[in-house]
């Protein structure tokens, strides 16, 4: 568990430190998130039970992670009230077709290629 | 109005205690709910939080400094989907030209309809620039919307306003388009919603989860090469 903290943080820390040095587009925390699937895929090794451990409970409450940032929202709620219809239109009626395209192209190249087993059907969507 | 008591709204435990409360709230919530995708925790919390700091007269940045324990948290997570991602590997092998595909489509449309919906519905250049990067994570949207001459706090709300919409709306609407394959649901989820929309789609599956990194990672990517070109073609 010691060590697999270690590695997120090792994989972070590196991050920063090549966007600094190349100045690279992505935040710190992604180029480490590139980085350490490198690691794993070349030293299979790495992948512990304790990594699955911590990642695994990193993962599944992550959306608590997001409530502080996200809370930042009501500083923004006087710009919804003047340009309400062209915030909430676009924001809308861009997510939701970002949404579905990305969708559809990966479920009809999947389609040529292979299915996979439990698949959302397994759990009908309310 | 309520007033804190000082030693309360000081204590360094009081918004994380306050944080991790809003949320556990919100998840007992969705789990009463059997899951129902609208009772979305974090969009619970938010709302809960945020009620009482206008309760109270907090300001955010005061909360945020308060809350700075969890949200640290959120770089060695974003960090740790690269283990799903792993796992994963021989999938993506299999999917991969079908994943580029929809990334760069995705995205690329993300952008343009973002720009062009606020132009049409009469919104200001600055809410058109802000609304691009939508669809990228926080920083990555900042520092774009930043570039492009719209407003960092702006981008890095609605980008976390998109993926709550995703967080939301992703099960019924890919079911009605009979989206099957958990691939297509964890890539589409963190093309469209970014870090929020990845957070739901591990929570779905580990596949799904793994998809949905990869494209909080490689969506940046694309979208910080992209968004130059597609907003002078949009006539920015």
């Amino acid at each position: 568990m010691l060590n697999a903290f270690l590695l997120l943080i090792g994989a972070q820390l590196v991050g920063a430190g090549l966007q600094s040095a190349m100045h690279l587009p992505l935040p710190a925390p992604v180029i480490g998130l590139f980085l350490l699937a490198m690691a794993l895929a070349i030293r299979p090794v790495w992948r512990s039970r304790g990594l699955e451990q911590v990642s695994g409970g990193l993962l599944h409450h992550m959306g608590l992670l997001f409530v502080p940032a996200g809370v930042g929202l009501i500083d923004h709620l006087d710009l919804v009230g003047a340009e309400t219809l062209p915030l909430l239109g676009a924001l809308v009626g861009s997510t939701l077709l970002s949404l579905v395209a990305t969708a559809l192209i990966v479920e009809w190249h999947g389609r040529i290629g292979i299915r996979l087993p439990g698949g959302p059907h397994a759990h009908p969507a309310r | 109005m309520l007033t804190l008591p000082a030693e309360l709204g000081t204590n360094p435990l009081f918004w994380p205690g306050v944080t991790l409360a809003a949320y556990a709230i919100g998840a007992g919530i969705q789990h009463r709910l059997r899951g129902l995708a609208l009772a979305n925790p974090v969009l619970i919390a938010i709302l809960l939080v945020g009620a009482l700091l206008k309760a109270t007269g907090t300001p955010y940045a005061a909360y945020f400094a308060g809350a700075q324990p969890i949200h640290l948290l959120l770089s060695p997570a974003t960090v740790a989907l690269a283990v799903p991602l792993v796992a994963a590997l021989p999938l993506l092998r299999r999917s991969l030209f079908g994943v580029l595909l929809a990334m760069v489509v995705g995205a690329g449309l993300s952008v343009a309809s973002g720009l062009l919906l606020v132009r049409v519905l009469g919104g200001s250049p600055s809410l058109a620039l802000s609304m691009a990067p939508k669809g990228v994570t926080t920083p990555i949207a900042m520092a774009l919307a930043q570039t492009l001459g719209g407003v960092p706090s702006v981008a890095a709300s609605l980008a976390i306003a998109g993926g709550i919409l995703v967080a939301v709306t992703a099960r019924p609407i890919l079911a009605l388009c009979r989206v099957r394959d958990w691939r297509a649901h964890g890539l589409a989820a963190g093309t469209a919603g970014s870090g929020v929309g990845a957070a739901h789609a591990v929570r779905l599956h580990q596949t799904a989860g793994a998809f949905a990194g990869l494209a909080v990672g490689l969506n940046g990517l694309v979208t910080a090469v992209l968004i130059g070109p597609i907003t002078r073609l949009c006539g920015f």
